[in-house]
């Protein structure tokens, strides 16, 4: 654990006041920046200065802060959620810069995901795209089923967890140079495709699901594999193949 | 209706076409690859095959089938990339101030577009050099051994016979279309180290474009799993550099040696 020490950093921050303003890039000064501090924590340090100063404290979004929520999420130095892997905003800690650092922080960049505010976009295209089919209707008549009453393949159990960790931050579509929702399409597609339970409404879900994804206007997959590398849940590129196979049986049958 | 509608503008749908043509022009590569490395042959015997393979490649009917098939992957290819390419700006009207994709992707995968581009030039003036030049200009014609006797297309020499607008003629009377010196063609075009240095950059574009494109070929058609995935990226960078280069060292080797 390197010891606990402070930094001075400049800060380039996306400031816009609404969703039809225009925005634009401020420099912040931030002396005293604790190394073992989170980034959020940093920018809390950020929004008490501007307050005290009598400005406008940046907004963005955050819940948890643990990275499990999905909330946070910022363009930090040209990469979603920073430099390190497999983290989310509130996980990145600033011992990962260096004393004078200039570090850039934006928004989310895609047509699906409008600036609502400074660093807070819209991601209900998301909550529309499950709701499309990401889900597996159950008739609750009172005698609902024992879960574990249906065996179920170690293999493809581990894969649907796998792909179920995603937390829909977003990251994938900020990666993307396409700002495609492929790998959140299907993380959530495959988590069920894995399953029995998931295989009476498989192929409505993806149908629906892609679909839905392409109406808000994410873009098309590239296969670039950013969004794998990007993902703070490292979610694999083999659950887009799945999707795409998926989808192709289903488009020839339904 | 709609549904069917919604498919043709379905960009998973578009990305099914690319990875199928994408791959079919693999396959080309390859046969077209095969026949290339005839040039190595040396001597009146490989001038002789080269140019007996110019007319098969040129008049068999299975190969004429399969040259529509390719004209019109290459086109699909092209139109439907531009398409897609479109369709991938429009996601994000506005860009990051700071952005560095380097660190979660290759080049290649994020300029297939480009690469196209250059590769859809390379194939004009590849088919002006050679396919308009055999079917259209003027190249020379095929002759025996000896330098005496025009050839059929079969490879048969006619002792006496004389070219008459493309046709061996012998006592007046046509005896079908004179084998043409396609051969000639290559070696001539090739003494022009501009066009070699062309050639090759051709080659570099087309293995940067497979780098990314043979394996997202397969990851578009849904066929990569856990288990081929890893196999089909080591094949997938094997063909990229093998057949770029074994096509580009054809015009370096004609250059230098011929």
């Amino acid at each position: 654990m390197s010891a606990d020490k402070a930094i001075n950093i400049t800060l380039k921050v996306w400031r816009q006041k609404n969703a039809d303003a225009k925005g634009a890039l401020e420099t912040y000064k931030l002396d005293g920046v604790s190394t073992s501090s989170s980034f959020l924590e940093m920018m809390d340090q950020l929004n008490e200065q501007l307050i005290n100063e009598g400005g406008s404290p940046v907004q963005f979004d955050h819940d948890c802060r643990e990275g499990i929520c999905g909330s946070c999420n910022m363009y930090i130095n040209g990469q979603p959620h920073g430099p390190a892997s497999l983290n989310t905003t509130c996980q990145l800690h600033m011992r990962s810069f260096k004393d004078g650092d200039t570090i850039y922080v934006e928004p989310w960049r895609a047509k699906a995901f409008p600036v609502i505010k400074d660093l807070v976009v819209d991601r209900s295209a998301f909550d529309r795209i499950q709701q499309a089919g990401g889900f597996v209707s159950v008739n609750t008549s009172g005698n609902t089923q024992d879960a574990n009453a249906i065996p179920i393949e170690k293999d493809n159990a581990d894969m649907a967890f796998d792909a179920a960790t995603c937390i829909g931050c977003g990251a994938c579509v900020a990666a993307c140079k396409n700002a495609s929702a492929s790998l959140f399409v299907a993380a959530k597609v495959s988590q069920y495709a894995l399953l029995p339970q998931g295989q009476v409404e498989a192929k409505d879900r993806v149908l629906n699901m892609v679909k839905q994804a392409q109406k808000e206007g994410f873009g098309p997959c590239s296969n670039t594999g950013a969004c794998e590398v990007e993902c703070p849940k490292g979610i694999s590129l083999e659950n887009i193949a799945r999707m795409n196979r998926e989808y192709l049986a289903a488009s020839l049958s339904k | 209706m709609s549904e069917a509608k919604g498919l043709i503008k379905s960009h998973t749908v578009k990305k099914y076409w690319m990875g199928a043509t994408g791959l079919f022009l693999c396959l080309f590569l390859v046969g077209h690859l095969a026949g290339n490395l005839q040039l190595f042959l040396d001597g009146y015997e490989g001038r002789l095959q080269f140019n007996e393979y110019a007319v098969f490649m040129t008049t068999n009917p299975a190969v004429k089938i399969l040259s529509y098939v390719t004209y019109f992957s290459i086109l699909f290819h092209a139109v439907d990339g531009l398409v897609i390419t479109i369709n991938n700006r429009k996601a994000r009207p506005e860009g990051y101030a700071y952005s560095k994709p380097s660190a979660n992707s290759l080049w290649s995968s994020r300029n297939m577009g480009i690469l196209g581009t250059v590769i859809f030039v390379y194939i004009l003036v590849h088919m002006q050099n050679f396919w308009y030049e055999y079917k259209f200009g003027e190249t020379p014609y095929m002759m025996s051994e000896d330098g005496q006797s025009p050839m059929l297309l079969d490879g048969s020499s006619v002792n006496g016979g004389m070219i008459e607008n493309g046709e061996v003629v012998k006592a007046g009377e046509s005896l079908g279309p004179a084998m043409r010196d396609l051969y000639a063609i290559v070696i001539e075009s090739f003494q022009e180290p501009i066009l070699v240095a062309f050639y090759v950059l051709g080659m570099i574009a087309i293995a940067f474009h497979l780098i990314h494109g043979f394996q997202s070929g397969f990851q578009s058609l849904g066929l990569k799993n856990r288990k081929y995935g890893p196999m089909i990226d080591k094949l997938g960078y094997a063909f990229a550099i093998v057949v770029p280069l074994l096509f580009a060292v054809i015009p370096v080797y004609l250059f230098l040696v011929k």
